[in-house]
């Protein structure tokens, strides 16, 4: 239950994890649309270069990062299978027929093209919350959404209580294991029996959780009065982000990236 | 029934680079009929330890998918923890562990956490529900309203109130008896003290002893508390880093005050006074029970006036 590759900090010391998570954010969303943008092998190739590229200088093993795709395999499959034997190719395509299916070079390049898409989407994700704490996450984009405030949209508040209950995630995890512990040693069964009785399982687990919970939320709430927390008005950062000279390099080679993909659309469509 | 570990080892993180023991070799056999203590700084592997005997942890070889490692040429065949608990041997993926959870009731830290009913009756029968399903509800009311009796509750009033506008005392009481409804044989309780001021904990030390007499034969209790450790229990563990240092009874475990002061654990009130009386010159010879201790020194004052 503890080791979820998606979305846990790797703490090592690297380039990447040294980046301000502001452009972080940002370089990830221009990396998406890079992927989106790119219609060909070619362009394909450049994204995966700058994705091992960014591997390379975040120092988190290649294992830990491809384990990321595992959580997203059958919806790869899926996909794979859907385009393999939807696909409407063109006249001049190379075809196999075997009983209803038919396979075409077409559609097997096109099924690649769009598995390469999504598994290198999941992947480059992984790597943003592999190098950044979740407190560092969320004052990114608490500082990246400030213009809202603007229109009196709650950013500080949205902030806090996103790093509040990523705080919380290995907490209740912990949590939960301790009362299914409890209830296991009292009978309690959550492996077999039909689905209902499953379901049913699940009860004595959720209400001590969803108590628990409350009771945390409540004593959270006091001990914050206690020390006057009162919101962003008042309260300065100890940390405060600042670009530094990796931020530029950074951005040089999204940039590349996205010129490199550009570029190769001229190619043509897979 | 009697608990025979041999060479239990545990680690959380099995595989991982840092695969630290949270228990290490630990060999230890508890007899039936004992009030047994378990004592040892906070991680040194005291829950992981009860948690075996539950079966909530468990052993290599009752993993379904074990397979004994074939021997390398010139080494000595493997050997695995083995954990026999009265004729339930956990190390086998035989072994009807629904049953053995039943005769085994194990009370976690601060248990009042769990309850999850409508009805302090319900979730003191939760576990009947679940092992012995056989049972007709006047027969489960019956074992229930002795739990409830057992755990110094009154039936009639507490029965249909919500386990949560009892009080923390009371929700403690109820969550033990909702362990003890199955009748283990053996009860096993995880820091049965924790949080509660000082005469909850004796009620809660006198409960204990009482479900002792006429309910479990054996129970286990994990503690800090080394007065409650030397007042109440044939012998105690002590535990550090998942090791065993000592199994010993009370009265020759404080001797070793040296040793456990570099495990950076206390010793009881009597220990200490002895100690402060030994450095005046006076030895006094005690189980290091409080009562003992008093006639002791009572006698060398006696001696000495004579
Ligand atoms: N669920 C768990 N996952 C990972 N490590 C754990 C878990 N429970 C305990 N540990 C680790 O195992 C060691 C022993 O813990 P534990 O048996 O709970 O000690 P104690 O009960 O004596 O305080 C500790 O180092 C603890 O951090
Ligand atoms: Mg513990």
């Amino acid at each position: 239950m503890k080791d979820i590759a998606f979305g846990q900090y790797y703490p090592v010391s690297s380039f990447v994890h040294k980046l301000d998570p502001r452009f972080k954010i940002v370089a990830l969303i221009t990396y998406i649309v890079a992927i989106f943008l790119a219609n060909n092998y070619y362009g394909m190739a450049v994204c995966a270069l700058g994705f091992f590229l960014i591997v390379l200088c975040s120092r988190v093993p290649f294992k830990k990062v491809f384990r990321s795709v595992k959580g997203i395999f059958v919806l790869l499959i899926f996909t794979a299978v859907l385009q393999i034997f939807f696909y409407q190719e063109s006249e001049n395509a190379k075809v196999w027929q075997w009983w209803i299916f038919t396979v075409s070079d077409e559609s097997l390049l096109h099924a690649g093209f769009l598995v390469l898409r999504l598994a290198l989407l999941v992947m480059v994700a992984s790597i943003l919350t592999f190098t950044t704490t979740p407190v560092a996450l969320t004052d990114g984009l608490e500082s990246l959404l400030y213009p809202l405030k603007l229109i009196r949209f709650p950013v500080h508040e949205l902030a806090l209580i996103m790093s509040i209950a990523l705080r919380f995630i290995p907490t209740l995890m912990e949590e939960t294991e301790r009362i299914m512990n409890a209830q296991k040693a009292r009978g309690a069964d959550f492996e077999s029996g039909s689905l209902l009785s499953r379901a049913k399982a699940v009860i004595p687990i959720l209400i001590p959780l969803l108590i628990s919970s409350f009771r945390r939320a409540e004593e959270l709430g006091d001990a914050m009065d206690a020390r006057c927390y009162a919101g962003s008005k008042v309260r300065t950062k100890y940390k405060k982000l600042k670009f530094s000279w990796r931020d530029l390099v950074g951005l040089l080679v999204i940039a590349a990236i996205v010129v490199g993909v550009v570029f190769l659309k001229r190619f043509g469509a897979v | 029934m009697r608990i025979q570990a041999e060479r239990l080892s545990y680690s959380y993180q099995a595989g991982s680079s840092f695969s630290a023991y949270a228990l290490k070799d630990v060999t230890l056999t508890i007899e039936e009929g004992e009030f047994f203590g378990i004592i040892g700084h906070t991680g040194s592997g005291k829950s992981t330890f009860v948690q075996h005997l539950n079966a909530l942890i468990k052993l290599p070889t009752a993993d379904k998918k074990f397979k004994p490692k074939k021997p390398k040429k010139g080494q000595p065949a493997p050997v695995y923890p083995s954990l026999v608990i009265g004729k339930y041997d956990l190390g086998d993926k035989k072994t009807n562990f629904k049953e053995l959870r039943s005769k085994v009731g194990i009370v976690f830290q601060y248990p009042e956490y769990q309850l999850f009913a409508e009805s302090v009756y319900d979730d003191v029968a939760f576990g009947l529900k679940n092992f012995r399903s056989e049972l007709s509800e006047e027969e489960k009311t019956v074992l229930v309203r002795d739990a409830i009796s057992a755990v110094g509750l009154d039936y009639e009033s507490v029965k249909d109130a919500s386990p949560f506008d009892l009080s923390g005392g009371q929700k403690r009481r109820v969550a033990i008896a909702g362990v003890i409804v199955t009748r283990p044989e053996i009860l096993i309780l995880d820091e049965p003290a924790a949080g509660l001021d000082p005469l909850g904990k004796k009620e809660i030390m006198e409960l204990l002893h009482s479900l002792h007499r006429d309910w479990c034969k054996t129970v286990i209790i994990v503690s800090h508390d080394m007065d409650e450790i030397s007042e109440n229990c044939t012998r105690a563990a002590v535990f550090s880093h998942g090791e065993l240092k000592f199994v010993l009874p009370p009265s020759e475990l404080f001797l070793h005050d040296e040793e456990l002061k570099a495990l950076d654990l206390d010793i009881p009130v009597t220990a200490k006074v002895r100690l402060a009386l030994k450095a005046k010159g006076i030895d006094v010879q005690t189980d290091f029970t409080e009562e003992d201790f008093a006639e002791k020194v009572l006698a060398y004052y006696k001696g000495v006036r004579a």
